[in-house]
């Protein structure tokens, strides 16, 4: 399952996308300790399966919450999609 | 020499005439629905409060999201243009400029001899700009001064759930019908507010010293909110906030008229 | 038999009860309980069958908006919530329902009860709440393949179109057909948020614009919103529409021609309301999950 994560509003369009099924082989789960917003829960989702969800109360403040490691905050890449073994995680800003 | 700065913004008028490098007067009046008229009528009162006639302005520089509406201008610059000329000028040691309107919020990051090195704004969004407050002060059916104020009685931090401001207006609603008290909403409103314009300062870069401009600026709930959030030794409030963007525009005016006449 | 109460202008409540049923001699009773925002539904099913539904708003309390959507479908049956086996929560209240067994997302119950409504051809559903826009892609057993939800921005959700409605006057279920009372289609609204189009809708009027004119543009905005989320994960037929605005022709209809898809529309003299998707998927759920437990159960 594709779950994208995030919002669209009058500036501009701000989802993390997480691909569950590649999520799913992974047994690192990095993506939890590499976010600094800690952003990232393991959680099981409505079929069972023990996936990485964006915490419900970030999904509506992704542009804040992310902006600390776009390129302005310092950041190269991103830790998020740079720890993700499966590649699992994109952003669409 | 007598130039003048004109900010068309969408929701108000701001209009400075300088008298030699000095304000001499400054006015401000509703942008309502038809902006030409407003800004002609906002420059004629500047003009005779000025004591000054038409004839003797020598250069009009505009600026603001409506500054293409109004025709009889020499000059037009962008908000962050104005803003870091007036701020600069204001206060050569800044470093970060924040100017937070009704319907705009902009950050932007000025290097020791006043050049804009980056900028960042939140805009096209009401949640990140005065609209939101305003909205939460109508909703409360409280004055927008008196709701910045007594914010800085409370010592609750309440998070705000909704990041919209049309949401948000049922969920303050919803507070005080479950008896939150009037001035720990008025806090979570201004944190959350707070919030997203810091967020937009550190895409821009922080760095110090800080001022802020802009008509939130005069708002002493939202100003102390943002120095919490910014987490900065101060957060300077610039003189007449609201007329940074006309007041940069009219010394931006100045320079202009004087290299004018150096070519002639 | 069908009762329809009008409490608001803004929209009717709904309660319905399936004919010649008799809950008492059925195997097993399932029930799905959906908490929105605006609105809650119950859904209860005989034997995965559906026995009764109820529609009703949402008040300021989650608990006792599910157990008024339970009681207005139970209403007259003899049925208590106790009868139930098996009970899901869903929607944004779904960790208040107080008899739940389990709390599924809305996401999930929406591709399952959009499959039993409109039919295992059904991979797009569009659903459009009160406070949240979503756009889901499911395979042939409902199942949720990919999905996207916009619940942060109110533009392009029920409480956006409320605000116009509000500042023009109209009411919400005229919407739809007065969009269309006009003589040429005008520009959408250009502005995303809702509360600088509320300003625009108001310059617009200023200027000379007919209201009829004015939802047209604002309408076209919404629909454009909309297309955008469902552009970002792409639409498949059959494509079907819930929720309280996939009753605003005036919206529906132009986000079908900007995609180039028409939704499926129910049978018109079918029962099932739209609005029901999310909580006839948690009943379904229940089914499921129920029947689980009873096999577990007999293998012991």
């Amino acid at each position: 399952m594709i779950a994208n994560y995030g919002y669209r509003d009058g500036s501009g369009e701000y989802y993390v996308t997480i691909d569950t099924d590649r999520c799913i082989e992974c047994e690192a789960r990095w993506c939890v300790d590499a976010c600094p917003q800690s952003l990232f829960a393991i959680e099981a989702d409505d079929y069972d399966d023990e996936v990485a969800t964006i915490a419900v109360t970030a999904r509506k403040q992704l542009k804040e919450k992310c902006s600390g490691c776009k390129p302005s905050g310092g950041y190269e890449s991103l830790p998020c999609t740079t720890a993700c073994l499966p590649a699992a995680i994109t952003h669409s800003w | 020499m007598i130039v003048v700065g004109i900010d068309v913004g969408s929701k108000n008028i701001h209009v400075v005439v300088l008298r030699d490098g000095e304000v001499a007067s400054r006015v401000a009046v509703p942008s309502g629905f038809e902006q030409e008229e407003a800004a002609r009528s906002g420059l004629a009162d500047a003009v005779a409060a000025a004591g000054v006639t038409h004839g003797d302005i020598e250069y009009v520089v505009a600026t603001g999201v409506g500054r293409k509406a109004i025709p009889f201008v020499q000059h037009r610059v962008t908000e962050v243009a104005a803003d870091a000329k007036g701020a600069f000028s204001l206060m050569p040691a800044v470093r970060t400029i924040i100017d937070v309107g009704a319907d705009e919020a902009r950050a932007i990051r000025v290097d020791a001899g006043g050049k804009v090195v980056d900028f960042a704004a939140n805009e096209k969004c009401a949640a990140g700009a005065g609209a939101f407050v305003e909205a939460m002060s109508r909703a409360l059916e409280v004055s927008l001064t008196r709701f910045g104020e007594i914010s800085l009685e409370s010592t609750e931090t309440i998070p705000m759930n909704a990041q919209c401001t049309v949401f948000a207006e049922s969920e303050v609603v919803s507070l005080i019908h479950s008896n939150t008290s009037l001035k720990d909403i008025a806090k979570a409103v201004h944190d959350a507010m707070a919030g997203r314009v810091s967020a937009m300062v550190r895409r821009a870069g922080l760095e110090e010293a800080v001022a802020i401009g802009g008509g939130v600026a005069c708002n002493v709930g939202f100003v102390k909110a943002l120095e919490e959030t910014l987490d900065v030794r101060e957060l300077h409030v610039l003189p007449d906030p609201e007329y940074l963007g006309a007041y940069g525009a009219a010394l931006i005016a100045a320079d202009l008229l004087v290299e004018r006449e150096d070519r002639a | 038999m069908t009762e329809e109460k009008h409490e608001f202008w803004r929209w009717s409540e709904r309660i319905w009860r399936a004919d010649g049923i008799d809950w008492k001699e059925a195997g097993s009773i399932t029930v799905g309980v959906d908490v929105g925002s605006v609105s809650s539904q119950a859904v209860v099913l005989t034997d995965g069958r559906l026995f009764a539904f109820c529609s009703t708003r949402t008040g300021s309390n989650s608990p006792d908006s599910a157990i008024k959507a339970v009681g207005g479908a139970l209403q007259g049956t003899g049925m208590t919530i106790e009868d139930a086996q098996y009970v899901v929560g869903t929607g944004y209240g779904r960790v208040n329902v107080p008899f739940a067994n389990r709390a599924i997302t809305e996401i999930a119950c929406h591709a399952r009860g959009a499959n039993f409504m409109a039919g295992s051809g059904v991979r797009t559903i569009l659903d459009m709440g009160g406070q949240d826009c979503k756009v889901i892609r499911c395979d042939d057993k409902g199942k949720v393949l990919n999905f996207i939800m916009n619940d942060k921005c109110a533009a392009g959700t029920g409480r956006g179109m409320e605000v116009i409605a509000d500042t023009l006057g109209v009411p919400i279920e005229d919407i739809g057909a007065r969009s269309f009372e006009i003589d040429e289609e005008p520009a959408p609204v250009s502005n995303v948020c809702t509360v600088f189009a509320k300003s625009e809708a108001t310059a617009l009027l200023k200027a000379g614009w007919s209201v009829n004119r004015v939802l047209a543009a604002y309408c076209s905005a919404m629909a454009e919103r909309v297309v955008s989320l469902i552009d970002r994960i792409g639409v498949e037929k059959d494509f079907f529409i819930t929720g309280g605005i996939a009753k605003n022709v005036g919206v529906v209809r132009r986000i079908e021609r900007k995609i180039g898809v028409e939704a499926v529309k129910l049978p018109a003299k079918s029962n099932l309301d739209p609005q029901i998707a999310g909580a006839l998927g948690a009943a379904l759920f229940a089914y499921a999950l129920l029947r689980k437990e009873q096999k577990a159960g007999a293998a012991a």
